[in-house]
């Protein structure tokens, strides 16, 4: 790192005044969303949408603050200008579906109207029915992120459990065997009828999902533990605790990580059963819902913020190992 | 190493004395019984150098891991300082052939593995822990990771998690064996060093013939499995060794004719 920038600094003199160039595909892509927002102005609508005007002007502005990033991209930071590189012809490709879809609906409506939904309304959904939108993502998340912590939870501490001792092994592992390939949804019925609250049962079959692979794959990291890590830490004095903790959990780590995302996404596939079939809450809820009444621009619109939802969890976990599993090879970064 | 010898002298405990009477160990292969160890019996005075030399398979490792304390044996008795060894302890410590860091550890929390289970903290661990990377010459890699490691660094950083523990014996397990000969030339005689400053019992497996007559004052020639003793060969020669001294040659041919290799040079 610190020969780079010692090349930097001689290589600095030579190109004196840098010559001022907006990025020419950033550049293109800005174009394209203002052309967007143009047909989007200018050609008539087929029929009575509300936000045409609202949808032409978000579109405008996607394409000005790419117009002011082409121009500034020199001066950007150097993280920043590599990501928007990286992405600028998804932004140049972008605008074009974007038109297509307008074109073939809210313009020409060359498509079953109630099963396709034009972008405008899309966005109406989001200006007129964002309270109950918004509630429908927060009651999701709570549901998801308290059984999803619960599950983990207790299928971490299960697997290692089950890692460690043999005998806990000996009595779990006939149980998670026969009960574990059982998709979680097939609890459905018994657990609405077992628990008090619609939620309360939620958030078991959301536990239940996650904490079958997490248990699994916690169970096999620290099975898998080099065994010779134990000799090396016994002979330095280590006790049962020291190894569990330091050295079987740390070695299992890469593990559990896979587990934790195979259950995330399991989760994901229970919670909306569940808020379809019990809680009457959350976007599974309001999908079904939107279906219930042919509010397809509503139910796209509810799929996109899922989308949105599942994707930025994936996320945060891909986060949450990149900085916890630093020092594995090929994942360190300075 | 010149400037490794003006730091601090660690409080190295004196080396202790081993004794492994009449001990025999088994296997138990789902039915058969291997038979690895078959009635050892050797003294090792306190402080000394001892190299074990034998056919591959016979035993050696084992038997380090009796010394160890990882495993007690079929039959017979160890002692450490005339007492019973009763399980691992970090007066003993093993480096093993694989440096076996732990890859999520850096430099620094790997040789303070010991002083972490041990509970010594503060100002002591910090002390002792980077005057064992000094003495390895790993000072400037504390933050660095194992894969970020050489394999020499690897195994140097392995020494240090060991005698960080200020062992009274050190346990060697072919440590050199994975590495180029020029760095394994090098570590030969910063391992002989260590030992002379630090007083340490060293036991070493090798499967070099000549590292052993280099470094050890002793070298232990073991049968074929089971591992019984052949030779117990005197090498009388002062440090620091000379490759090419003829005295070496000559035990060198003696303990390779008890190895079955006639030199035939
Ligand atoms: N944990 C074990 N279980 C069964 N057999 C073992 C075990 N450890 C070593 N052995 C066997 O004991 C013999 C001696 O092994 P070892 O002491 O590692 O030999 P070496 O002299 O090469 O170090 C080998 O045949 C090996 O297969
Ligand atoms: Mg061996």
């Amino acid at each position: 790192m610190s020969s780079a920038s010692h090349v930097q600094q001689i290589a600095a003199p030579l190109h004196v005044a840098p010559r001022f160039r907006p990025h020419a595909l950033l550049a293109f892509a800005a174009l394209l969303w203002f052309a967007a927002a143009g047909v989007s102005v200018w050609v008539p609508d087929a029929d009575d949408y509300e936000r045409t005007a609202l949808f032409a002007l978000l579109v405008g502005a996607v394409g000005a603050v790419l117009a002011a990033a082409s121009l500034a991209e020199p001066a950007l930071p150097k993280g920043l200008a590599a990501r928007l590189r990286g992405v600028a012809p998804w932004l140049a490709v972008l605008p074009v579906l974007l038109v297509g879809w307008e074109l073939v609906t809210a313009k020409f409506d060359l498509l079953p109207r109630p099963f396709f939904a034009a972008p405008q309304s899309l966005l109406e959904v989001f200006t007129d029915d964002w309270r109950r939108l918004g509630e429908s993502v927060a009651r999701s998340l709570f549901l998801l992120l308290g059984g999803y912590a619960i599950g983990a939870a207790v299928g971490f501490v299960a697997g290692v459990a089950v890692g460690w001792s043999r005998a806990v092994g000996y009595w779990v592992h006939p149980v998670l065997r026969l009960v574990g390939p059982l998709p979680a949804t097939a609890w459905l019925p018994l657990a609405f009828f077992i628990f008090p609250t619609s939620h309360s049962a939620s958030t078991f079959l959301v536990a239940l999902a996650t904490g079958f692979p997490v248990t699994v794959l916690t169970w096999s990291g620290v099975a898998g533990v080099n065994r010779a890590y134990y000799d090396v830490a016994r002979t330095m004095g280590a006790g049962r605790a020291f190894l569990v903790l330091k050295v079987a959990i740390p070695a299992a780590m890469p593990s559990v990580f896979v587990g934790l995302f195979m259950g995330l996404g399991a989760s994901f596939a229970v919670l909306v059963v569940a808020e379809m079939m019990g809680v009457k809450a959350g976007l599974g809820w309001y999908l079904q819902w939107a279906q219930g009444w042919a509010a397809y621009a509503n139910m796209y619109a509810a799929l996109l913020v899922m989308a949105l939802m599942c994707t930025g969890l994936i996320t945060l976990l891909f986060r949450a190992r990149d900085r916890l599993l630093a020092w594995q090879k090929g994942l360190v970064q300075w | 190493m010149v400037s490794a010898a003006r730091l601090s002298e660690p409080a190295f405990a004196a080396g202790a004395a081993i004794g492994v009477r009449r001990v025999s160990h088994r296997f138990d292969l789902g039915g058969a019984v291997l038979p690895v160890i078959e009635g050892l019996s050797v003294e090792i005075e306190p402080g000394s150098f001892v190299a074990l030399l034998g056919p591959s398979g016979c035993g050696k490792s084992t038997l380090l891991r009796l010394v160890a304390g990882l495993e007690p044996p079929s039959a017979g008795q160890l002692l450490v300082d005339g007492l019973p060894i009763a399980g691992p302890s970090p007066e003993r410590v093993v480096v093993f052939q694989d440096p076996t860091l732990f890859p999520w550890r850096t430099v620094w929390d790997n040789a303070a593995l010991g002083l972490e289970a041990q509970g010594v903290r503060g100002e002591e661990r910090r002390e002792r822990v980077g005057t064992a990377l000094a003495r390895v010459g790993l000072a400037g890699f504390a933050n660095a990771y194992p894969h970020q490691l050489s394999g020499g660094m690897a195994q140097r950083a392995a020494l240090a998690r060991a005698i960080v523990n200020q062992p009274r014996v050190l346990i060697l397990d072919e440590p050199l064996g994975k590495l180029d000969s020029l760095t394994r030339i090098a570590m030969q005689a910063e391992l002989v060093g260590m030992w002379q400053r630090a007083g340490f019992t060293t036991l070493m497996v090798t499967h070099d013939v000549e590292e052993a007559l280099f470094m050890a004052q002793r070298v232990l020639v073991l049968s074929d499995r089971p591992a019984r003793l052949v030779a117990d060969l005197a090498v009388d020669l002062p440090y620091p060794r000379h490759r090419g001294d003829p005295r070496i040659a000559e035990l060198r041919r003696q303990a390779l004719g008890l190895l079955g290799l006639d030199a035939t040079w």
